[in-house]
């Protein structure tokens, strides 16, 4: 979903960055608490990854292709604060080095492909902790629900962008069809990646997955309690 | 870790091993179609209001190298040197905001002591 230079014009492209920029402030600040031993060596590992499979475009529909987002994937690995600064870091490097999202519209990209999915993403996956098991295991499958929303919802800020600035004058109700149309199908293949990817960690190490944690720790709570119970 | 099977320095090489194979390897065979919201603005008819890259004629424009000929070697060094690149800013970015952090908390507690 790269949004190329001239899609939105150029007070709604400064907005976006400005925004984008205070986010990754606020994620400057918020990383500080997350990146603990367990985060910090895995920050940089997750934002390599996310760029790698940024790459891998599958196919959704006839003559259409998606790729990973990443940013709900990034919070429930390292955290949301941290997972800013890691899409954000992917976002730069695509738009100097690879000429893929615009220059002008940096901010944009960050602010949709990063900040919302890594938002949205986050709460979402909270809110499925609430009403899945609570086994550290649950965090793949609530990965999977909170990529497919991100995605989607990624899709209609970009529809809200386009209604303040786009450059063309289009039906809004049709743009947003057809956003969220091929954004629902590349969600689903967005969850999926999540899925496997979170899947692989917590079979490994569990405690490296940062959305598992709070888990992982009520589990040993447990565990030294059967004289309580007897 | 008692619970762990792999180190923490194991899951890192993990990871990094299989970025690089995907960056530099897979990319080649994905499928190359216009993306979904490339997609969307053909069909809707605004996709000419795209303006050209600042950048589009770097050295790696367009995820390929510009100095290789070899189509396969050069989208494939294009995602690796991509995946070092994005993992130095993000590694470094991250390792100052923690040593940021491990100042102030070390600063507290000795103003606590």
């Amino acid at each position: 979903m790269h949004v190329p230079d001239g899609f939105l014009d150029a007070p709604t492209s400064v907005a976006t960055g400005v925004v984008a920029a205070a986010a990754v402030g606020i994620a400057l600040k918020g990383a500080r608490r997350e990146l603990d031993d367990r985060t910090a060596p895995l920050a940089g590992l997750v934002a390599a990854f996310v760029f790698a499979v940024q790459m891998l475009n599958f196919p959704v529909a006839s003559g259409t292709t998606g790729h990973l987002m990443g940013g709900a994937l990034a919070a429930v690995l390292v955290g949301p604060f941290t997972a800013v600064l890691c899409t954000s870091c992917v976002f730069i490097v695509q738009c100097l080095l690879f000429a893929d999202g615009g220059i002008t519209a940096l901010g944009t990209n960050i602010l949709l492909m990063g900040v919302t999915t890594v938002v949205v993403g986050w709460f979402v996956f909270k809110g499925v902790q609430l009403v899945l098991p609570k086994v550290p295991g649950m965090a793949a499958p609530a990965a999977f629900a909170a990529a497919l929303v991100s995605v989607v919802v990624a899709s209609l800020v970009f529809v809200g962008l386009y209604a303040v600035g786009g450059t063309a004058d289009l039906s809004l109700g049709s743009l947003a069809g057809a956003m969220v149309g091929v954004h629902t199908l590349i969600g689903i293949g967005e969850g999926v990646i999540t899925f496997l990817a979170v899947g692989s960690i917590l079979a490994v190490r569990p405690d490296l997955v940062y959305g598992a944690r709070p888990l992982l720790e009520r589990r040993e709570l447990e565990i030294r309690t059967p004289e309580a119970a007897a | 870790m008692s619970r762990g099977r792999l180190s923490t320095r194991g899951v890192r090489i993990a990871i990094l091993v299989v970025a690089l194979f995907l960056a530099g390897v897979v990319s080649f065979y994905a499928a190359s179609s216009p993306d979904g919201l490339t997609k969307v603005s053909l069909d809707k008819g605004f996709a000419d209001t795209e303006k050209e890259h600042g950048a589009s004629d770097g050295p790696f424009a367009g995820y390929g190298s510009s100095f290789i000929d070899d189509e396969r070697l050069s989208g494939g060094v294009a995602g690796v040197v991509g995946v070092l690149v994005v993992l130095g800013l993000t590694g470094g970015l991250t390792y100052v905001v923690r040593r940021r952090r491990s100042e102030s908390e070390s600063a507290s507690e000795s103003a606590s002591a």
